[in-house]
């Protein structure tokens, strides 16, 4: 037992030692953190277009102020010809162009109709999905602004007053729950710990065990008193310790600093996200056992943990969207259970009541894992 | 000084913060003998070894390696010596060939020098079977005989060899001390750390190395003499009482 | 004995040969770094997907009237929403928004169609899931869709033909008009490989023969410092650039991307931007002492770089101060050069600015690599 707990602190002593690595570890989750809560979003934010004028007139003039004004677009040129648009798109100045036919206002006020050309580089369909819907809008409030004061010249002038509208027919009241203010931090963190757990805790103890293998330094533990069980538990000990310090900074930073809400219970929180880290060391276990150094450990970790675990969770990409096959191979990353776990609990305030199934799926993820990478390591080190 | 010395050292120190690992040593290394520097681990032997080899820069005194300054001149030095580390130099996910190939191909042979010299030196250390085994898989005994091999693949003007022995039994040290003869036949410079004090007597002049410093120069004879001792582990033992009194 | 020296390559040669070497000796570390970016990159493409479909909708109809059915035969038949059940009972609404079978509760109460048929108007509610917001939303304005083309249909709507005046939108999407969102993403998924393999690989390197003691053994050679580090690079080089034409292949014959711009110039922004990645993975490898050391800052460096690259969101969505960043980011650069060449058929003309950086930070990586490589330790 003493030897044991030699063994454990010594290895504690060998990750705290490096500051460097230290730093990173505490660092990177922060500074994930922060870039997911501030940087990495989907909302449109002064995109820049350009705008082609054939007619230079007083309406084409104030839909392009309201356009400028909305806080949504930034002007980044004034075309003068068709041709030009290539150019612009080409050259990465605009991503949309927004084109008036000649004698626009003079058509819109004659006719009443004048045309727009919204012309988008769609190479990247959801930005050119986001500007067309945002121009269309902002065009379509002109539009009711210029009949509302055309209709109160005309009431002015003496004209039949136009009834007002009322929408009938089925009348939706849409009410978003959990998160009112649609805001992606709130997606974004439980998606953030599931994803730092795993790189603490499976991510750096395959490598780490790959290391003792690599030196040759794993075959010195094994002859030592310490039985194959205690190396293992004293390896995965410090990981453990850093993933649960890392679990709880990110949950205060993203309570503070970004008002995530938590609704449900911290125990059961805890508790679930203990047995997730158990997952997650059991995964990083089974990995180094098969390999022989580092690079592998890192290869495969990085290939078969990691990627899985920022795609296919439902992290960033909603799961359902995926198709069929890729939903069903989904079932088999264990964050993809963890993070309905965690968000339900702390964005929906619900318990195991709702969550039973999901922590039974984990659960019996842990279990099998464990056993077989415990297995596969005695085998391997006998 | 004399133009038979290939190294020449004088108050050569090197500290780490407030540590002094090699503390003004001075001794000269005559062209073609076999120098033996021995001392306890932790004596400073492989910090001063690092130095003469340009693998570390000293803090202060003065030192030339076949005629160049260790400060100033650390490529030019190494092009003139052959090194054989304490850990393990050559590549164990590469076969015996493939790293006689790589280091004879960065020393600069033609490629033709470098297959004539494999088939000879292979046929020499009677390792023509493994020749296309990986490193991983040879015995200790036969990995550092192939180190030792590689770093005199250039047939450098000194060879420094650090600790080479360690680990490995006793016939295959006598086999070991047989190459490095062969090799100072061939007429080049050796020198040569070990905590083996019996590898001393194999050794034209040794030199005693004890925190730091050096306490004793001579042949092995000489200091058996000096000393009133039987052997040099005799000799060892009185020099190290005497430094820590 | 004939000591060759004069030529600087023949040195890089054997470098390059022994890491090639070392790199197909390894089976398993090969099979993956040829079969990793293929299965990554197909994978990625379905599944990086911003793309709304299958929204799990759960129906409580109160109501049960001909008209609240067909009010749900227009979800049941529209393929943006995938009913997974139906109850008279609110609570059972709850019960699947809770559990996460629904994202979404359509709630029709009693008298629903008999006051759209008196009153011409029937409330009903609608509560999402918006924990992914950006989803939420999304779905919402799919459904706001529905019911309005469903209230056309039922000749509700009045405001019509309310004014005369109206303007014509039109809509050119150029380049990708079906908005195929492939397209898109499989260059910029092409240049994660090959960043994420080629940083890695190369951050490693030196590294790795420093933890092993081979480096002692290089760093007593006459070698140069420029040899050593051009030897190092080339050989993950040429592996990168065989990866990413095997990643151009795919996207050119399974996902069907247009190449509008010339292959040169594809592969000399990809071979210029690699100095990039494999110098920062060389000047990691040898400012380091361990891999591990190697493989976090690595990471650390990759992460951010990656997520404020605008592959996976968009760069114009970030706050001003994420944007400014944008411009020391190198991925950021290819990502946004790759795309342009190969969907828009942008050339050097187009592209020299972007390319021109590019370049200077693979200089200045490189440079610093070998400036801080050390054969003697001071």
């Amino acid at each position: 037992m003493k030897a044991f707990l030699g063994f454990i602190k010594k290895e504690f002593l060998h990750i705290f030692r490096d500051r460097r690595t230290l730093l990173i570890l505490f660092g990177m989750p922060l500074v994930q953190l922060l870039l997911f809560g501030y940087a990495v979003r989907n909302e449109l934010n002064k995109a820049d277009i350009a705008i082609l004028d054939h007619s230079r007139d007083e309406i084409t003039r104030e839909i392009t102020d309201k356009l400028l004004s909305s806080g949504y677009f930034q002007l980044t040129a004034w075309l003068k010809s068709e041709s030009e648009i290539e150019v612009v798109f080409q050259r990465g100045i605009a991503r949309n162009v927004i084109v008036f036919e000649s004698e626009f206002g003079r058509k819109l006020i004659r006719d009443g109709s004048a045309n727009i050309n919204i012309v988008t580089d769609a190479s990247d369909p959801n930005m050119a999905q986001m500007l067309e819907g945002y121009t269309v809008n902002i065009i379509r409030d002109y539009q009711q602004e210029w009949q509302e004061r055309n209709r109160q010249v005309q009431q002015s002038a003496g004209g039949s007053a136009g009834g007002g509208a009322s929408i009938s027919g089925i009348v939706p009241e849409v009410r978003m729950l959990f998160n009112p203010e649609l805001r992606s931090a709130n997606l974004f963190v439980p998606g953030l710990i599931a994803f730092i757990l795993m790189l603490v805790s499976a991510f750096l103890t395959s490598i780490t065990i790959a290391r003792e293998k690599e030196q040759g330094t794993m075959e010195v533990l094994l002859a030592s008193p310490l039985n194959p069980i205690q190396i293992i538990i004293g390896k995965v000990l410090p990981y453990l310790a850093l993933s649960v310090i890392n679990v709880f900074t990110i949950l205060i930073v993203a309570l503070v600093v970004f008002d995530v809400p938590f609704r449900g219970s911290v125990l059961l929180f805890s508790m679930l996200s203990l047995l997730f880290i158990m997952a997650a060391l059991a995964l990083g276990l089974r990995i180094s056992s098969v390999v022989k150094d580092q690079q592998t450990a890192m290869m495969i970790s990085l290939a078969g943990l990691l990627l899985p675990t920022i795609l296919l969770s439902g992290f960033i990409f909603p799961i359902s969207n995926m198709p069929a096959v890729l939903q069903y191979i989904s079932h088999i990353v264990p964050a993809k259970w963890f993070l309905i776990i965690i968000r339900g609990i702390m964005l929906k305030g619900v318990g195991l009541e709702f969550l039973w199934q999901e922590t039974l799926i984990l659960f019996g993820m842990v279990v099998i894992l464990m056993a077989t990478s415990i297995k596969s390591f005695k085998i391997r080190l006998e | 000084m004399h133009n038979d010395n290939i190294i020449e050292v004088s108050g050569l120190t090197r500290k780490f913060g407030n540590f002094t690992a090699v503390d003004h040593i001075t001794f000269e290394v005559k062209r073609g003998e076999i120098f033996g520097f021995l001392g306890a681990n932790g004596a400073g032997k492989t910090t001063a070894i690092r130095m003469l080899t340009g693998l570390l820069i000293p803090s202060t005194g003065q030192a030339t390696v076949a005629g160049f300054d260790v400060f100033t001149q650390t490529e030019s030095i190494k092009k003139n010596i052959g090194y054989m580390s304490q850990k393990f130099s050559l590549y164990s996910d590469l076969t015996v060939v493939e790293n006689i190939r790589f280091y004879g191909g960065i020393y600069g042979l033609r490629s033709r020098d470098i297959r004539r010299k494999t088939d000879e030196l292979l046929e020499r250390l009677g390792l023509a079977d493994v020749r296309n085994r990986l490193i991983d898989d040879l015995p200790l005994g036969w990995k550092q005989k192939l180190a030792f091999s590689t770093a005199v693949i250039h047939e450098p003007a000194i060879v420094f060899m650090d600790e080479p022995t360690g680990g490995v039994d006793p016939i295959t040290r006598r086999q070991f001390w047989d190459l490095i003869y062969e090799a100072s036949d061939r007429g080049t410079t050796i020198f040569v750390t070990t905590h083996y004090m019996d590898e001393a007597e194999y050794c034209d002049r040794v030199t005693i190395m004890v925190d730091g410093r050096i306490d004793a120069l001579d042949t092995p004879g000489g200091l058996k003499k000096k000393y009133g001792a039987e052997d040099i582990d005799e000799v060892f033992v009185k020099l190290a009482r005497g430094g820590v009194a | 004995m004939s000591i060759d020296g004069r030529y600087p390559m023949r040195t890089i040669r054997f470098i390059i040969q022994k890491e090639f070497l070392q790199i197909f000796r390894n089976r398993l570390m090969l099979a993956f770094i040829l079969l990793a970016p293929v299965i990554q990159l197909v994978i990625l493409a379905y599944a990086a997907t911003f793309e709304i479909r299958n929204i799990d909708l759960f129906v409580v109809d109160q109501d049960k009237s001909p008209e609240s059915r067909a009010l749900i035969d227009r979800f049941s038949a529209s393929e943006n929403f995938r009913i997974i059940g139906y109850s008279d009972v609110e609570s059972a609404g709850d019960h699947a928004l809770l559990s996460n079978d629904a994202v979404m509760i359509l709630n029709l109460p009693p008298h629903t169609g008999r006051n759209l048929v008196r009153d011409g108007r029937a409330p009903v509610s609608l509560r999402l899931d918006a924990v992914d917001g950006f989803s939420a939303n999304i779905a919402s304005q799919y459904f706001l869709q529905i019911i309005q083309s469903h209230n056309e249909e039922l000749g509700s709507m009045q405001w019509k033909a309310d004014s005369p005046a109206h303007i014509g939108i039109t809509v050119s999407r150029w380049y990708n008009p079906e908005l195929n969102y492939q397209s898109y993403m499989v260059p910029g998924i092409l240049v994660l490989l090959i960043t994420v393999i080629g940083g890695f690989l190369s951050g490693m390197n030196v590294v790795r023969e420093k933890e092993i003691g081979t480096i002692e053994q290089l760093n007593v050679t006459p070698i140069s410092k420029t040899q050593f580090i051009i030897g190092k690079l080339t050989p993950f080089m040429i592996l990168a650039l065989v990866m990413f034409s095997f990643g151009l292949l795919l996207a050119r014959f399974w996902f069907e991307v247009p190449f509008e711009g010339s292959l040169g110039l594809i592969y000399l922004i990809a071979a210029t931007y690699l100095l990039v990645v494999l110098g920062l993975g060389l000047l990691v490898s040898t400012i380091t002492h361990t891999q591990q050391q190697a493989i976090f800052i690595t990471w650390f460096v990759f992460v951010i770089f990656i997520l404020l690259s605008g592959l996976f969101t968009p760069i114009d969505s970030m706050p001003d101060w994420a944007q400014y960043l944008t411009w020391a980011n190198p991925i950021a650069w290819f990502i946004d050069i790759i795309r342009r060449v190969m969907l828009t058929g942008a050339d050097l003309r187009d592209i020299w600015v972007s390319y021109f950086v590019l370049m200077t930070y693979g200089i200045l990586l490189i440079g610093a690599a070998i400036a801080r490589y050390r054969k003697s330790a001071a």
